[in-house]
């Protein structure tokens, strides 16, 4: 229930990021959603690939400073109202959150990846609250 | 007028009469009181007596500011320490400053040369001397003041900063004479015109500047926009602090007071002197020093020497404005600033060898420095505020060793160019 998210270091600069999607285009690893954290001189791309171990590999032979994260895939409908409701369940159960981006696929509904200060726990209260999580396995299917 | 005019209109054989005697009782008190210095003479079979003469000063060790370094703090110090009445301190090339000390002695002569140095740069007893150099362990701030008080002028003891109290002064008390870095006196400038303030309804008619590096360009600016006589002032503490050498009001060189400080211009890859008249780096003995008495004391900076007389009247020999170093030291606003100083900070924060590049700007009138440090796997952290913790963290670990103020700016790894497999580490973009 765990995901590993892949972290790059990037600069404020043209071309950075073009840099990694082609590096993880050639080497076969598709990305399924990416989001950056920007400030004035630098910015940290998150992104959920196929194969992170691979990526990593990849991206580090390629000279960039990478970092995996553990990070929990919240899968809810996508109609309105649903993100509320996950949300309220991490309020209720005081799961604090790191940051949180989102991504939505046409028939399965819109997908929440949260960083929480406490992985092992938020998954346990997302199982309890009958939350569907994304499995690992199920990643290579998108 | 001329302070010391049997000592500084000599003739060349009477000053060489007078710098041999002195260096011969000087080698005698470092032989016997400095073990690492007797053993660097020992390893080329040289005594004490071997020295007769000044000239036989080329054939004495150097003194390098890690001999310095590797005796912290006292080591140097020839006389007990309960001769010793004060110490000064300036950076050192890695987290340990150098340290000097002065006996009572000491301070009479370097007060005394201060003296000399205020008197070549046309000041006088009737003048108002605003001393705007940092007081405490740096020299500049108590050098001036001593120097100022023995001369008989009225000293203001207002240190560093503070930039609109030190314009007010100007105008209340009517300073007549301005002591700070070049730098600060182009800021002072600006800051008085933002205020309304002329220059010119001022009394200022001398500024002594140093302990950073200038061109002759922004010599004339500073004339230009203070009104004033700029003077160039040249010390380092492991000499002295200020009044090793000064320009006189003619502004052709600085005369070294080399009756206490003799002065060599050596080549720095073969270590041999260059031909009179050619630019090398300059070497400093102390032949009057007690309390840290040195012998070639390598300066790394690049100039050279002027035997003529100068119209002033002077004989003393003069050194031409510095051209640059020998070595890869910085002046920041009067802060001295090595490479190998960041570099040991961030080695603190990380086991392994920080990729770093310094980059030095003058952006208006201050010298503003930045760093580039490359965010290497152990310094990468998925969340911005780990990050921004780390700016903050660099920042003040350096302000804390340098007390100066340095932009970091996190870049992806391998972005600073490395030459030969070892990277740069220093761009100065100033134009000085």
């Amino acid at each position: 229930m765990i995901i590993k998210q892949v972290s790059v270091f990037l600069e404020n600069k043209s071309g950075r990021l073009n840099e990694v999607t082609k590096i993880l285009g050639e080497a076969g690893v598709n990305i399924s959603a990416f989001t950056i954290a920007d400030t004035s001189d630098f910015g940290i791309l998150r992104m959920i690939v196929s194969a992170p171990d691979k990526a990593c590999a990849t991206l580090k032979q390629n000279g960039f400073s990478v970092q995996t994260t553990d990070v929990v895939l919240a899968k809810t409908p996508n109609k309105a109202g649903s993100l509320s409701k996950l949300l309220a369940i991490l309020q209720q159960e005081e799961v604090f959150i790191e940051y949180m981006y989102a991504f939505s696929m046409a028939d399965e509904g819109a997908v929440t990846v949260i960083r929480p200060t406490r992985v092992e726990y938020c998954v346990e209260m997302l199982q309890k609250h009958q939350t569907e999580l994304m499995r690992a396995d199920e990643l290579y299917r998108l | 007028m001329i302070w010391n005019e049997k000592i500084e209109c000599a003739s060349r054989d009477e000053m060489a009469a007078i710098q041999g005697e002195r260096l011969k009782q000087t080698v005698q008190r470092i032989y016997h009181n400095i073990p690492s210095y007797r053993a660097k003479m020992q390893e080329i079979g040289m005594l004490p007596g071997d020295v007769r003469s000044i000239d036989d000063l080329k054939k004495l060790p150097f003194t390098n500011k890690t001999d310095l370094r590797d005796n912290y703090p006292f080591g140097m110090f020839t006389v007990p320490m309960s001769e010793i009445v004060r110490v000064h301190a300036s950076s050192g090339t890695t987290g340990k400053p150098t340290v000097v000390g002065y006996t009572r002695n000491d301070l009479n002569m370097w007060a005394d040369v201060v003296t000399r140095t205020l008197c070549m740069a046309g000041v006088s007893r009737n003048d108002i001397v605003q001393v705007a150099y940092g007081y405490g362990l740096f020299t500049g701030g108590l050098g001036m003041h001593y120097g100022t008080e023995n001369l008989g002028a009225t000293v203001i003891p207002i240190s560093g900063g503070n930039t609109q109290k030190q314009i007010q002064l100007m105008q209340d008390f009517g300073t007549s004479v301005i002591a700070c870095t070049p730098s600060y006196a182009l800021f002072l400038s600006e800051v008085m015109s933002d205020m309304g303030i002329d220059p010119a309804d001022l009394n200022l008619r001398v500024g002594i500047f140093g302990a950073e590096p200038w061109s002759e360009s922004m010599r004339k600016e500073i004339e230009a926009k203070l009104k004033l006589k700029a003077i160039d002032i040249y010390g380092l503490s492991e000499v002295i602090g200020p009044g090793v050498s000064c320009e006189c009001e003619h502004q052709v060189g600085m005369h070294i007071n080399e009756d206490h400080f003799v002065p060599e211009i050596i080549n720095p890859d073969t270590f041999e002197a260059v031909e009179p008249g050619e630019v090398g780096e300059l070497v400093f003995s102390t032949v009057t020093k007690e309390g840290i008495p040195i012998l070639r004391y390598r300066t790394r900076d690049l100039t050279r020497l002027i035997y003529d007389k100068c119209e002033c009247g002077r004989t003393l020999v003069r050194m031409e404005k510095c051209k640059g170093r020998s070595d890869d030291m910085l002046i920041i606003r009067g802060v001295n600033v090595f490479p190998s100083q960041i570099e040991t900070v961030l080695l603190e924060m990380s086991e392994t060898e920080p990729h770093y590049l310094l980059m030095v700007e003058r952006e208006g009138t201050l010298d503003v420095l930045k760093l580039m440090v490359e965010v290497q796997e152990q310094f990468f952290s998925d969340e911005i505020r780990q990050l921004e913790g780390l700016k903050k963290k660099i920042k003040h670990n350096i302000q804390s060793l340098l007390g100066i103020s340095v932009d970091v700016k996190l870049v992806e790894p391998k972005t600073i160019e490395r030459t030969a497999g070892k990277a740069k580490r220093v761009i100065d973009n100033r134009k000085i």
